[in-house]
């Protein structure tokens, strides 16, 4: 694993493990944002933002390994993101529109006990 | 009458003591008497129209009415078939079973098999049961448009179960009439299904019942396995032909069984010793149903399975049989007993028992209750000595005095608000109204202990103690002297409830029995704090079945004549010996008799005082204490049975309740229900409603399973080294050395 890390690629100094680093933080900074704010449309936001960073891993290695197959999965992760990020923001407008207020707190009253 | 014998049969009655069976006539078949069928209809008819009267809740007393006549109407044409009576019949109404299969088959017609036993017995059963409902339309006033149609079903019922019991042509009518009394006795004796002790007890009659039914339906079987019919010209045609050798060989036990199988299903409906139990509970029912039902008819069906049956009960006796000795456990064996005196010898004890609980008793029904078991005793030795004439004719007069004493009591009852306790009533011959009731009364105790010449009782019962002593059998000798000590002891408890109840100072206690609101007794008015004597119904129903025990006297030859042409006959014998008992019976019987109601007389009329004295006497004796203590409480039968029979099925029910419920229902069932319910309770707190405790669990999840994987990989790798380390250290140490 560690030669796969350290290999470059055509982009001179750059190594998988810099994509893979990008990926982390960026998925962190995402699982961060997703737990301290309260706002569901930033809430939302940063679900894409992991969502990327999964996106990103994926290209690294499928670049890395010479298979086209993580790219073209790629490509679908992005539709479906796409489609979903209406069907998830049509659904932010409505609960808006039930409590009037974006805080995710509103809501806890669906918990179980 | 010996020449007239099949030579099998005859060898059978020389082993019997040759005083047993006989070439009894056999019915025939008879077309022309389809009418007799009315006899079983007009109950059934009866009861119908008095369900109709239930459902359309009459009021007034056309339940009575219509019972009355349709019993009565019942009883004439029993009297009409008695005059037209020639020759045993069978008498063919419709077909019932008729199952035919190639080399056999089951019929069990609903005919009539008519014989003198059948009439003798029918007479008594539809008269004294027209009179009994005749005394309950008064009697059951109280209960007008409540229960009283109920009641009268339910008498309808019992007497079209007797009659097809007593009249039926095969065993599976008798069967039907058998099971039939017994539902019958269940209804009634539950009448006051608000009581629950009388609830208990016709739960207790119907089960104890059910043990001697059993006996009954085992033996019916086996008759047809061996008879290969179930009618009774067929079966007696066979035992009159003589067993077969050959099947007795084959039959081995299960022949023998037979009798004794009959004697179980006797012994449960007469109330014999082990199963007498219910009969005294069974008062808890109105007064007319323990007088129809469990003194003069359904009782007396016991002895009438005998008698018809005694053919079976001598033909199939261990000594007819050749059985010498019965295997006991191992190895063992004990002299074989016949039925018949096994009979004799139950009912001898039964007798005894029962008039000596009868004497420490209060309770003026039930006394009355333990002197028919007593009396059934009698007619059971009468059965077991060989004197079905004797028994018969017991039952014929027992029939009637019986009644009179139950129906005397009832009135009693009925007047003092269900005052029954003999220490608080007294003198009520001298009480304005209560005459008849008294003189009755005192008429029927004349007959139960058999009083000289004027009582019916005298002429049947020194029958059956004479027999006692005449008949060559296992201690019948012991059995007659336990018969005169027997009729001591009820002619002492029989006068004690007269000495006390009827005779001495008028006094009395009301029972806390209260009426009904707005009924009407007599046409007066009264509280329950008056007692008011019997009407006219009651008093006519007294006397007239008073006369009919005084006809009973007369009737002792004719009796004999009509147990001697059928199957119940038996062949008398004239000797010395019986002469002699037959002489001297009578003086014996009379003076035990005279001796106990002396005593009587003495502790419970001239000094009543002194009874009380005795009774505290040989109660602070502490070598006697036991016999009266024992007495009052029933010589702890009903505890025996308690601890014997009731407490472990008890025991054994609750275990497995117990077992039902905290193992199958409470481990099984609801655990295995539970086990969801509790992982969802240890999980549901996580499920607190803040959408970002859920992403921590689920990224905490995600992170928990990065270090297993990546955590594993590494343990394996460790671990490879550590295992290769250590057989390479073990390499150098053994692999060098071998």
């Amino acid at each position: 694993m560690m030669h796969l890390l350290a290999q470059t690629d055509s982009f001179g100094s750059v190594e998988l493990g810099h994509y893979l680093m990008t990926s982390s933080v960026l998925f962190v900074i995402g699982l961060i944002g997703f737990l301290t704010r309260r706002n569901m449309i930033v809430m939302f936001l940063c679900t894409e933002l992991m969502f990327q960073a999964a996106a990103i891993a994926m290209i690294a290695f499928s670049r890395f390994h010479h298979d086209l197959s993580g790219q073209v999965f790629v490509i679908f992760i992005l539709t479906i993101a796409a489609a979903e990020a209406a069907l998830a923001l049509s659904l932010v407008v409505l609960l808006y529109r039930r409590k009037e207020t974006l805080s995710a707190e509103a809501w806890s009253e669906l918990r179980e006990t | 009458m010996m020449a007239m014998l099949d030579p099998i049969f005859a060898t059978i009655l020389l082993a019997t003591h040759g005083t047993s069976g006989g070439a009894f006539p056999i019915a025939h078949a008879m077309d022309n008497l389809g009418w007799a069928g009315l006899i079983l209809w007009l109950p059934l008819i009866s009861m119908l129209l008095c369900g109709v009267c239930a459902a359309m809740k009459v009021r007034s007393k056309a339940p009575a009415i219509i019972t009355v006549i349709l019993l009565a109407l019942s009883f004439l044409v029993t009297f009409a078939l008695f005059f037209n009576y020639e020759s045993p019949v069978t008498i063919h109404l419709f077909a019932w079973f008729d199952i035919q299969w190639e080399g056999g088959g089951f019929v069990a017609p609903f005919s009539l098999y008519v014989d003198q036993l059948t009439l003798l017995w029918m007479l008594f059963v539809t008269g004294l049961g027209t009179l009994i409902a005749l005394y309950a339309s008064e009697y059951m006033e109280p209960d007008l448009g409540g229960g009283y149609a109920r009641f009268f079903a339910g008498v309808s019922v019992f007497l079209f179960a007797m009659s097809s019991l007593v009249m039926g042509d095969n065993l599976v009518m008798l069967y039907l009439g058998w099971e039939g009394v017994g539902f019958a006795s269940y209804w009634l004796i539950g009448y006051y299904y608000q009581k629950p002790s009388a609830v208990a007890a016709a739960k207790k009659a119907f089960i104890v019942n059910r043990i001697g039914d059993l006996g009954l339906a085992l033996g019916l079987y086996l008759i047809y396995h061996y008879f290969g019919s179930i009618q009774f010209t067929e079966i007696f045609a066979s035992i009159q032909h003589g067993v077969d050798p050959a099947t007795a060989q084959k039959g081995g036990w299960t022949l023998a069984a037979i009798p004794f199988l009959l004697m179980l299903g006797a012994f449960g409906k007469s109330a014999q010793f082990p199963l007498f139990v219910w009969l005294p509970d069974a008062m808890e029912g109105p007064t007319p149903v323990s007088a129809l039902i469990h003194a003069a008819t359904m009782v007396t069906a016991g002895v009438y399975l005998l008698c018809r049956m005694a053919p079976l009960m001598s033909g199939l006796s261990c000594s007819a049989l050749g059985i010498e000795e019965w295997p006991l456990f191992f190895g063992w064996t004990m002299p074989a007993i016949d039925a018949l005196a096994m009979v004799a010898w139950v009912g001898g004890l039964t007798a005894l028992l029962a008039a000596t609980i009868g004497m420490a008793q209060y309770d003026i029904k039930r006394i009355m209750a333990y002197s028919t078991v007593s009396q059934l005793g009698y007619m059971f030795v009468g059965v077991g000595v060989l004197t079905t004439y004797g028994a018969a004719y017991h039952v014929f007069t027992h029939a009637f005095f019986k009644a009179v004493l139950f129906l005397t009591c009832g009135a009693i009852m009925h007047g003092f608000a269900g005052q029954l306790d003999l220490r608080k009533l007294s003198g009520l011959r001298h009480m304005k109204g209560w005459k008849v009731v008294s003189y009755t009364m005192l008429y029927g105790c004349l007959c139960l202990i058999g009083f000289p010449i004027i009582s019916s009782g005298f002429y049947s019962k020194d029958l059956i103690m004479a027999q006692a002593f005449i008949t060559q059998g296992p201690g019948f000798t012991a059995l007659g002297v336990i018969m005169v000590i027997t009729a001591l002891l009820t002619a002492y408890y029989t006068f004690r409830v007269w000495f006390r109840v009827c005779a001495g100072e008028p006094h009395y206690e009301m029972g806390d029995e209260h009426h009904a609101p707005g009924d009407d007794h007599g046409g007066s008015d009264h509280d329950h704090h008056e007692p008011h004597p019997p009407g006219i119904t009651i008093n006519f129903v007294l006397i007239v079945i008073s006369i009919g025990a005084v006809m009973t006297i007369f009737l002792g030859s004719w009796v004999k004549d009509m147990v001697n042409g059928s199957s119940a006959m038996m062949v008398d014998h004239h000797d010395d010996l019986a002469d002699y008992w037959h002489k001297w019976m009578p003086y014996i019987a009379s003076a035990a008799g005279l001796l106990g109601g002396g005593i009587a007389w003495w502790f419970h009329l001239a000094n009543r005082k002194a009874a009380d004295t005795v009774r505290s006497t040989l109660l602070s004796n502490p070598m006697i204490r036991w016999l009266p203590t024992a007495m009052e409480n029933k010589w702890y039968v009903d505890e025996i049975y308690h601890a014997l029979i009731r407490a472990p099925l008890w025991a054994g029910g609750h275990l497995l309740y117990l077992f039902d419920k905290y193992i199958v229902d409470f481990a099984f069932v609801d655990g295995i229900a539970k086990l969801p319910r509790l992982m969802a309770k240890a999980f549901q707190p996580l499920q607190n409603g803040v959408l970002q405790s859920y992403a921590v669990h689920m990224a905490g999840g995600v992170a928990l399973v990065t270090v297993l994987i990546i955590g594993h990989a590494a343990f394996l790798h460790y671990w490879n080294l550590i295992v290769t380390f250590i057989v390479n250290i073990w390499a150098s140490m053994f692999g060098g050395a071998a």
